[in-house]
């Protein structure tokens, strides 16, 4: 257990090595002089030397890359360009936001996408079924900002059922809260709900074809004891989506935030590269690459705890 | 032409060692197996799982990473043949898998399948045909079988389809992996006399690997015992078979169930003589 | 020559066109596949068709409802909609293409070339596409629009390589599959090159999963593409489905049209794609169905009733097990297909009766259906079912099952496979002693450890505590052998118990299996296709054929005097007496060596 997790750490720090050096590099390669962007096209040449010595621009690319990474390892992100406050305090203001959201639709995902699955598991040629695989091949498809629009005009315009914009922090108001990120969560949601009931219900399918299901039938376990032994070898395969949707949540929340107006990460990631805002942009995909670190951890472990045969190998 | 061993052996295995890395882990599969192939010979190379046998087989094919120790094939070593020299051998060097289902794949037609190995040596496509058509009816299938697909015939069919495969170099040893075991028993009848007719016609050499001590009694001159990695008892197939000398091959004959009620009654039995007074060992 | 093959159907048509000719008969697949062609069309003809100049800006037209000149009516800056929406599916359908084609150049050779040479080119293949997977795309994105000016084809290019490693998954698990198949193994000994394999089986495997990802990439590559537009990425002078999104949702409260038709034909082209992809999969993974569709058609017809074959030895109330009349159907949706047709048998207590048939002569079938195990799709009929003497035929289905575990024990042919790999030895054992016996914790883990002791394991504790995949074959067929009988039943069936199991460990098996039969005093049904395991353990024996009886009768009899030409032929099979090569070609020598002509 010792060792798995020294080595996930270590695999983690080289990923997040690996993440932001390329960012690094390709942010540089595609700004090109972000002294153009922060200050303008009316900036003298020497306004820009000026910034161009203060920000250390002139140093070559890969000491500024080490000297960013070898702070970051430490926690420090550095200042944004554009208003000299510290990254991390810019982006630990809206981490709240984009979690309160992110977090919202994974619970979502996981709880509906599992009583579906289940219930579709159990009678794989029923009605329910059939209507998921159709939900499940277009839902699937369906960009999690279309599906945004969608519900805005429906709820938000013509229901008006939720506020169509605007967050309400969690401190000020648990109800606001709610209701401020129940359609952006929905909107998210949508896909990952119907992928793991699909993949639930495939593994449904597989698994209660398997020779070992009927043994226990054979020694005469009730059909609700068979299922749980069903479930949890069906789950693994399902698990695995819910955390590779989590990473594809992230990034779908950017989008989402700026249609729902939410103050998250979406906008800031946006205003930060319109402007050529290097530290924030590398601020924030390292926040990602740790939250996407953080949950193949966690899945590792639960998927282990299920079947300890991935555990031996 | 039967077995001739008086000139130098076709195939010569010599102290073979071969690992297998599992993970952090090596698990030596062979510890020093050593055995020869005559001309027109047919070696029986008899074992449960784990012996080592289809390694030895894997080995000789090139499949299999040799740890140490040598193979000659005519004289010439081919312990760690790699790229075009390995190549080169498919001409004299052929294999028939266990698995009728996956050895064949499902996307090809049996005429491409049967062909494949022609091409690829450059021969025209014209003689190819003629040689598919010769091979299809050394292993007793009609000649329309060429535009059909694998999942149109039954195992025993595919076997021989496989057969005629090993078969279109016109190679001088087949490695025989199990080729009979996942077939129904009076099919297993039918494509064991196909390889002894085969044999009979071409003068070619087999290697082969089973686990079913009745199937290299019919078709093997001579047999060797595996046990654990080890060869444990070579001899001629007569002897072996009938009368071993080693406790394993002893323990090995007894335990397999003879279809004659009175008799198997008697080789229970003798089995449970051999049996440690202690209890059953468990495997 | 007797190879008991099926009859061959005729020629096939190359797979490729009966896939093809296969999707034009599904209804979902053939419009989704028309709508999407039509709206790919309208994109490449938007010159042609549209009325008028996508850019030309019309005042009058500024928010206007539909009319009979103006189809969609206009936006919010006085252009036709109808004529941008035209011009929009140009722009989308070519991001789609372009990113589809670098996420298949990227992902697919690298994917096929992992799976295939395995060891380090996969490790460093897997860990660059697990990288490109954790990275937040849309920031990249963003960075790359902001950076190169928002030049379309670099950003859909950009899209294309996140799409990749999707194309690296299928790709190299595809390859890693077909790597291990044998006739891989088979090409390399005919001497072909990597170069050629990779060619000739591999490309032919990964075609089919590759067409289907693409056309889900496409429909995600384009939501991508809309989303980046609306968030103002992409030139004002070329029309987009995003951009006419973004102008309408400004004004959705007033003017909900103007955002609904670029939504409608956005959410319409997604759709058709996935419908595309959903159907050829469907058509794809029908194929690899095991039973051809033929052979299911050519059985079809005879369902006829047949009479029953087999003879019942026993009085009802004397029977441990009986059987009249049994006949099993599988309903395939070419048909049904009969497995077991008119099946007769019965065994008493302390009677050990094999049913002995090669593969596909109905045998396990039979003591499937006896024991209500079949499959959702097997249906049996009986005129009666008897266990420890009383009809449980009839019975509903809760009390059928009751009597397993409990009355009936089954021991299953694979060992490996019948153990739930995410459970304990331990828990699989207590389970049904615990939920069924009722009998408390301890009392059931003593059981187990107790029963375990006596199928001849030396440390029931530590078999208890490991997981399936800890224990040998022969080990793991104790436990299953251990399960059954836990609870003391009066019938013991057992599928094949020693098949997959080397032979000195069948010798074993069958040792411990006759003697807990003859200690518990009961009814052993052995399903088996080796003559040698009937001659060792049974009493009686059923020989079985095409789903009916041939023969039945006592062992010796039957050894000795086979009534059917088909049992004889069996028996002589059975490979353990057979003549030994020396004496084959003893014979042939004498023949004259004579080789077929």
């Amino acid at each position: 257990m010792f060792r798995f997790t020294i080595r996930r750490l270590m695999s983690g720090v080289a990923l997040l090595l690996i993440v932001t050096s390329a960012t690094f590099f390709l942010a540089h390669l595609a700004i090109g002089d972000p002294t153009a962007g922060l200050l303008g096209n009316s900036a003298t040449p020497a306004q820009r030397a000026a910034l161009h010595e203060k920000l250390g621009l002139d140093r070559p690319l890969f000491v500024q890359f080490w000297d960013w990474f070898s702070h970051a390892l430490r926690g420090d992100f550095g200042t944004s360009w554009r208003n000299f406050q510290p990254v991390s305090d810019q982006i630990a203001l809206r981490v709240p936001v984009t979690l309160s959201v992110v977090i919202a639709a994974t619970v979502l995902a996981a709880a509906l996408g599992l009583a579906v699955g289940v219930a579709t598991g159990l009678r794989p040629g029923g009605a329910l079924a059939r209507v998921l695989k159709l939900a499940s091949v277009v839902l699937f498809a369906l960009p999690g900002f279309w599906v945004s629009l969608v519900l805005v005009m429906l709820f938000a315009v013509r229901l008006q059922w939720f506020p169509a914009v605007g967050y309400v922090p969690l401190t000020q108001s648990a109800s606001g809260w709610l209701s401020s990120i129940t359609l952006p969560a929905v909107a998210l949601a949508l896909s990952a709900i119907v992928m793991i009931a699909e993949q639930l219900r495939n593994g449904f399918v597989e698994v209660t074809k398997q020779d070992y299901v009927r043994t226990l039938r054979a020694r005469g376990l009730s059909t609700r004891r068979v299922t749980l032994h069903v479930l949890r070898n069906a789950s693994p395969a399902a698990l695995t989506v819910l955390a590779v949707m989590f990473v594809g949540l992230l990034g779908g929340a950017i989008v989402v935030e700026i249609i729902f107006n939410l103050p998250g990460i979406g906008q800031l990631t946006q205003s930060a590269s319109q402007i050529g805002d290097i530290p924030i942009l590398l601020g924030l995909t390292a926040v990602t690459v740790v939250f996407v670190v953080l949950v193949n951890f966690l899945l590792d472990l639960v998927l282990g705890w299920i079947n300890p045969k991935v555990r031996d190998i | 032409m039967t077995a001739k061993t008086n000139d130098a052996p076709l195939l010569d295995v010599a102290d073979l060692v071969v690992d297998y890395r599992r993970g952090r882990h090596t698990f030596r599969a062979l510890k020093g197996v050593s055995m020869t192939i005559g001309t027109g010979e047919c070696v029986g190379l008899v074992g449960e799982s784990g012996s080592g046998k289809s390694t030895l087989g894997k080995a000789i094919l090139g499949l299999a990473d040799v740890t140490s120790g040598t193979i000659r094939f005519d004289g010439q070593d081919i312990t760690h043949l790699k790229g075009a020299a390995r190549r080169s051998l498919a001409a004299d060097l052929q294999v028939v898998f266990q698995d009728p289902y996956g050895s064949l794949d499902p996307t090809m037609t049996v005429g491409q399948i049967l062909a494949e190995p022609l091409t690829a040596s450059g021969v025209g496509k014209a003689a190819a045909r003629a040689t598919v058509v010769e091979m299809l009816d050394h292993v007793r299938l009609p000649a329309d079988t060429v535009t059909r697909y694998p999942s149109e015939f039954s195992g025993g069919q595919r076997q021989r389809i496989a057969i005629a495969r090993a078969l279109v170099r016109r190679p001088r040893l087949i490695v025989c992996d199990e080729p009979v075991s996942a077939l129904d028993l009076t099919t297993q009848a039918a494509v064991i006399d196909l390889f002894i007719d085969i044999q009979r016609e071409t003068g070619v050499s087999y290697l082969f690997v089973s686990h079913d001590l009745g199937v290299v009694r019919r078709i093997c001159h001579r047999v060797s015992v595996m046990y654990q990695g080890e060869c444990v008892e070579t001899g001629p197939n007569e002897r072996v078979t009938r009368d071993p000398e080693h406790p394993y091959t002893r323990r090995l004959l007894l335990a397999s169930p003879v279809a004659d009620p009175a008799r198997q009654a008697e080789r229970r039995r003798s089995r449970l003589g051999l049996r440690s007074p202690s209890g059953p060992p468990v495997p | 020559m007797t190879d008991p093959s099926y009859p061959a159907p005729g020629g096939g048509a190359p797979a490729q066109q009966r896939l093809w000719s296969r999707f034009l008969r599904r209804p979902l697949g053939v419009t989704a596949l028309a709508v999407f062609l039509l709206i790919v069309l309208a994109g490449l003809f938007a010159p042609l068709l549209a009325p008028y100049d996508p850019n030309l800006v019309d005042f009058s037209l500024t928010q206007a409802p539909p009319s009979a000149e103006h189809l969609m009516g206009g936006d919010s800056a006085g252009r036709d909609i109808f004529s941008r929406l035209l011009y929009g599916a140009r722009t989308t359908v070519y991001g789609a293409a372009v990113a589809c084609l670098v996420g298949v150049l990227l992902g697919v050779p690298a994917g096929v070339a992992a799976g295939y040479f395995g060891g380090l080119t996969d490790r460093i293949c897997s860990s660059i596409s697990d990288g490109v997977q954790s990275v937040p795309g849309m920031i990249v994105l963003l960075i790359v629009a902001a950076g190169t000016g928002a030049d379309f084809t670099v950003l859909m290019m950009t899209v294309g390589a996140f799409m990749a490693p999707g194309y690296y998954r299928i790709s190299r698990s595809r390859a890693l599959a077909v790597r291990k198949e044998p006739y891989v193994d088979a090409a390399r000994v005919a001497g072909l090159t990597h170069t050629r394999v990779l060619h000739a089986h591999m490309v032919r495997a990964v075609q089919a999963p590759v067409v289907i990802q693409s056309a889900l990439t496409a429909g995600v590559a384009m939501g991508m593409q809309t989303g980046l537009q609306f968030l103002g990425i992409g030139t004002a002078s070329t029309p987009d489905w995003g951009q006419m999104m973004n102008d309408g949702f400004r004004t959705m409260g007033t003017h909900p049209l103007i955002l609904l038709w670029p939504s409608a034909a956005l959410g319409l082209t997604i759709a058709a794609l996935a419908f595309m992809g959903s159907t050829l999969a469907d058509l794809i993974s029908v194929r690899t169905e095991p039973v051809s569709r033929r052979r299911k058609r050519a059985v079809a017809p005879d369902v006829e009733v047949v009479p029953a074959t087999g003879r019942l030895e026993h009085p009802v109330e004397d029977s441990a097990l009986r059987i009249e009349n049994l006949r099993v159907t599988y309903r395939t949706p070419h048909g049904d297909k009969q497995v077991v047709r008119g099946v007769c048998l019965d065994v008493s207590p302390g009677e050990v009766l094999g049913i002995v048939g090669e593969s596909g002569s109905g045998k396990s079938q039979t003591v499937f259906s006896a024991l209500d195990l079949l499959p959702a799709e097997g249906h049996t009929s009986a005129d009666g079912i008897w266990i420890g003497g009383e009809p449980v035929g009839d019975l509903p289905r809760a009390k059928r099952h009751a009597l397993l575990g409990t009355r009936v024990g089954y021991v299953p042919q694979e060992p490996m496979s019948n153990l739930d790999p995410c459970y304990t030895i331990g828990h699989q054992l207590t389970e049904p002693l615990r939920s069924v016996h009722r009998l408390t914790r301890t009392q059931a883990g003593e059981r187990a450890r107790s029963i375990l002791r006596r199928v001849g394991i030396d440390d029931p504790d530590r078999v208890l505590a490991s997981y399936p995949h800890q224990v040998s074959g022969g080990m793991a067929q104790r436990v299953l052998i251990a399960g059954a009988v836990a609870g003391k039943p009066q019938l013991l069936v057992a599928d094949e118990p020693t098949t997959a199991l080397d032979v000195t460990v069948q010798a074993e098996v069958l040792e411990l299996l006759r003697e807990l039969q003859e200690e518990y005093g009961m009814a052993l049904v052995i399903v088996t296709h080796n003559f040698g395991v009937v001659a060792d353990i049974c009493d009686r024996v059923a020989v079985m054929r095409h789903g009916r009886v041939v023969e039945t009768g006592a062992v010796e009899e039957i050894f000795a005097k086979p009534a059917d030409p088909y049992t004889a032929e069996l028996i002589r099979a059975s490979l353990d007496d057979t003549e030994s090569r020396d004496d084959l070609d003893a014979a042939w020598n004498k023949a004259g060596r004579t080789v077929r002509t």
